[in-house]
């Protein structure tokens, strides 16, 4: 059963962007080997939010995972035997994505019902605006 | 003798219905006066506290702007929600709903294991 994950792992700072595209393809390859798909943002270098051994700030990278589970096994050894590697965290979002899905989908048909009564809507005000004025005006 | 039993036994059991219910009558109302007013509306009640000063009720960010998606990634959106100390900030003081509380305070656990969040202290 396939699932969907997000990788994220930080490089240190000074490596070299080959490197780190050597290293981007091989997690690549190892996924799609097994049958996943994935999907890769490089976010570039940011600032640490505290100190990771002797480093400041990483670079950091995201991928996106649809594979199975033993997928995700494979690239945290790997992530850990990795020497520039200094971070990583794997978050499965399958539930979450699903979850969003239904709420849109909530959302969306919600706002086509409301959609045709706003359609109405205008004139009974505009009746009841008629109303309001005819009194006012006639004691004046 | 049997008389001098009976006599002080009825006379404190007189004495003591008589005395019972001036002291009960005496006792309850002083118990009662602090006690009266709590479910009136207390000092700890919200609703005089309401009067006194005016609070604004505080609503869920995340229901009004339906922000449905609390990821760890979002760092601009968890940082309103970390105390200046690297503290999650409590409900009570950010008005967060339940539901979203929990989601928020699991993306802020993951933000800060992937370094993007301080555990401590503010961020570098």
């Amino acid at each position: 059963m396939n699932r969907n994950y997000e990788l994220m792992f930080i490089v240190r700072p000074d490596m070299v962007d080959e490197d780190l595209n050597k290293l981007i393809s091989t997690l690549e390859s190892s996924v799609t080997s097994a049958g996943g798909t994935t999907k890769t943002e490089v976010w570039g270098k940011r600032r640490l939010a505290y100190r990771v051994g002797r480093f400041n700030d990483g670079i950091f990278v995201l991928m996106m995972i649809d594979g199975i589970g033993a997928v995700v096994h494979e690239l945290e050894r790997r992530l850990r035997v990795t020497e520039p590697v200094i971070k990583f965290l794997t978050v499965r979002t399958d539930e979450e994505l699903k979850r969003l899905d239904k709420i849109k989908k909530i959302r969306d048909s919600k706002k086509k019902a409301s959609a045709a009564p706003a359609a109405n809507a205008p004139s009974v005000t505009a009746t009841q605006e008629a109303g309001t004025e005819t009194p006012a005006s006639a004691p004046v | 003798m049997a008389e001098e039993t009976k006599a002080p036994t009825a006379h404190a059991g007189s004495s003591g219905g008589e005395s019972r219910p001036e002291r009960s009558g005496g006792d309850r109302p002083e118990r009662s006066g602090p006690r009266g007013p709590r479910p009136a509306g207390g000092p700890g009640g919200p609703r005089e506290g309401g009067r006194k000063y005016f609070r604004r009720k505080k609503v869920c960010k995340f229901c009004v702007e339906k922000i449905e998606a609390v990821n760890y990634k979002d760092v601009r959106l968890l940082a309103q929600f970390v105390a200046e100390s690297g503290k999650i900030t409590p409900r009570r003081l950010t008005g967060v709903c339940m539901p979203h509380q929990r989601r928020l305070s699991r993306a802020i656990k993951q933000a800060r294991n992937i370094a993007l969040l301080p555990f401590a202290g503010r961020a570098q």
